[in-house]
């Protein structure tokens, strides 16, 4: 069974993506993850009933005990922001 | 003092030398290497970012100390250049987007500081497709980057600029990263050598993130043992990168020369199938059959998973993507977009101005994969299939030390070729995906050329941690056939 992406579908993933799309660009994609969609189905042809996942390829590394350490000041850790007012982050309006 | 051409035409090692015997100072080198960026990269197009001033102050700094005989180490005054992809502290750093326009970092990373610890003169940043999504650098807001080889087409992606700054001889060697391909792809393209590290190898602390569990940093050089020079100063632990291995660093430029009597070399059928180009084949086949007379065995074996990798990785890596760009929202860095009247607004429009349609897509098939009723049949199902793909290589393992193959399906396609057909561009990246996959160090090395002048890479797959077995194949055959004496004509 081929998946099918209509508008209605991309506009609930951009609203979980927050992305703001144009109708143009929701056609477009529509199209373009049915596509892509349709390939990876491929995978369902794999019994993977009895197979574990693999979500990691590294070696778990054991935690450490917690420890002060110099960081940022908030200054430098605000300089990139597009609003900042003493080491804050400015944004809009959150309530009225 | 040597012509600026021949100055440039030195690999790594042997600028080294010439810097050790101070018949050479690294101020000229690293002035030869600005002056040839100044006079190509109008028509390449690799770099973001030249930062002269900062050059030319650690190439002073460098000098001094190689007068004083206190050389740091082998890069020591070495002008090398760095993905755009690495924070550098107060100098621009977009990793390719327009959404971190004007970001400067207020620290730099892990395999920054260490190249500058190891003296390396760093001359500036490198072109990339945005956030390392692509394989052709079409995928910026910024000037396309050119193959050096044919300025008609791509450099390969997503390092795109790190291969084509070093093909063109711009700067000596370069850092990429690689997440399904983007070292190896790139350094097939543009006729160089590239490593993708095993997975941990080398700390990502400070590099903007793609797909946590497959991103790597790796080393982008005209030589395997140049790449092995490189990753000496990157690798090793570091406690900032929780996925960063606590695995001693052996001599990697010693491997390079060790030479391959005895090695067993796996040739993966599902490697050598339709739609590979017979040329990129027939070199291929040449370069495998050189190994041979210099004393390595092959072993004809099967990756039977092989032909489910690029659908496992644009699940996976999709919804790590989708994850980790959630953070470019307007608030912290970067730009914002200024229509916005609601907090909610200000994010759906600063990411809608901010990302480019490649970023947009693959954000929304990540997020569509792990949405509510999906994740079982898309993400879970991917994290399974990349357990056979593994497994796939575990056994080949056992009767191999490395397995050989092309990097790519085709040499370096036309510039605006595949823009259209995103799951054509998918599949330029068939056979690099699978080590990423599976967490393995991959190594691609020029083997030849077409009949119309284009650069052929062979991939070198390894067990992890064993990039010796991979710099000592490379290296045997770079000394065999000399291909980075060759430079392309940049008209």
């Amino acid at each position: 069974m081929a998946i099918q992406i209509d508008r209605a579908e991309v506009r609930r993933v951009a609203a979980l993506a927050h992305l703001a799309l144009s109708e143009d660009e929701e056609r477009r994609l529509a199209g373009e993850l049915t596509s892509i969609l349709g390939y990876v189905e491929k995978l369902r042809a794999l019994d993977t009933e009895a197979v574990p996942p693999t979500s990691a390829v590294a070696a778990a590394v054991p935690p450490r005990e917690d420890q002060v350490r110099p960081s940022l000041s908030a200054e430098a850790a605000t300089q990139n922001a597009p609003a900042s007012l003493g080491g804050a982050f400015l944004v809009p309006k959150i309530m009225e | 003092m040597a012509a600026s051409v021949e100055i440039c035409a030195l690999t790594i090692a042997e600028l080294s030398e010439r810097l050790a015997r101070k018949e050479l100072s690294s101020e000229e080198a690293t002035r030869a290497s600005l002056s040839r960026t100044a006079e190509l990269d109008p028509k390449i197009h690799a770099f973001l970012l030249v930062d002269e001033a900062g050059a030319l102050a650690a190439a002073k700094a460098a000098d001094g100390r190689r007068a004083s005989g206190s050389a740091l180490s082998p890069l020591d005054g070495v002008p090398l250049a760095l993905k755009d992809i690495f924070v550098t502290e107060g100098v621009e750093t977009t990793a390719g987007s327009k959404i971190l326009r004007g970001f400067r970092p207020p620290f730099d990373g892990t395999a920054v500081a260490r190249l500058e610890a190891a003296g390396a003169v760093l001359t500036g940043k490198l072109s990339m497709d945005e956030f390392a999504m692509g394989s052709s650098n079409e995928n910026t807001p910024f000037e396309k980057v050119h193959n050096p080889w044919d300025l008609s087409r791509v450099p390969g992606g997503s390092s795109g600029g790190s291969a084509a700054a070093v093909a063109a001889r711009e700067v000596f060697g370069s850092l990429g990263t690689d997440t399904g391909g983007s070292i190896r792809q790139p350094a097939s393209l543009c006729g160089i050598a590239g490593l993708k590290p095993t997975y941990g190898r080398v700390s990502r602390y400070g590099v903007v993130a793609f797909a946590s569990s497959l991103d790597q940093v790796g080393p982008m050089a005209r030589t395997a043992e140049d790449c092995a020079l490189l990753l000496q100063a990157i690798a090793g632990h570091d406690p900032l990168d929780q996925t960063s291995a606590d695995v001693p660093v052996p001599d990697y430029r010693a491997a390079s020369a060790r030479g391959v009597k005895g090695l067993r070399v796996g040739v993966p059928r599902e490697y050598f199938v339709s739609g590979l180009d017979p040329e990129v084949e027939a070199s291929v086949r040449a370069g495998i059959a050189r190994l041979e007379a210099l004393g390595a065995k092959t072993v004809e074996l099967s990756l039977p998973h092989t032909e489910y990798a690029v659908a496992t990785y644009y699940i996976v890596a999709t919804a790590e993507a989708s994850s980790n760009l959630a953070r470019y929202d307007g608030v912290r860095y970067g730009a914002r977009s200024p229509d916005a009247r609601s907090l909610r607004e200000m994010y759906l429009r600063t990411r809608a101005d901010g990302f480019g349609p490649e970023v947009k897509r693959r954000i929304m098939l990540g997020t569509y994969v792990l949405s509510a009723g999906y994740y079982d049949a898309y993400y879970l199902k991917a994290q399974k299939v990349r357990t056979l793909i593994r497994r796939d290589f575990e056994r080949a393992f056992e009767s191999c030390d490395a397995l050989v193959g092309p990097t790519t399906p085709t040499p370096a396609f036309r510039l605006g070729e595949k823009v259209d057909d995103p799951l054509q561009m998918y599949l330029a990246d068939i056979f690099t995906i699978s080590c990423n996959l599976a967490g393995l160090p991959g190594l691609s090395v020029p083997c030849g050329f077409s009949k119309a002048g284009l650069p052929i890479g062979l991939q070198l797959l390894g067990r992890p941690f064993d990039e010796e077995t991979l710099f000592a194949l490379g290296g045997a055959l770079e000394r065999e056939l000399p291909l980075h004496r060759q430079a392309p004509t940049i008209s």
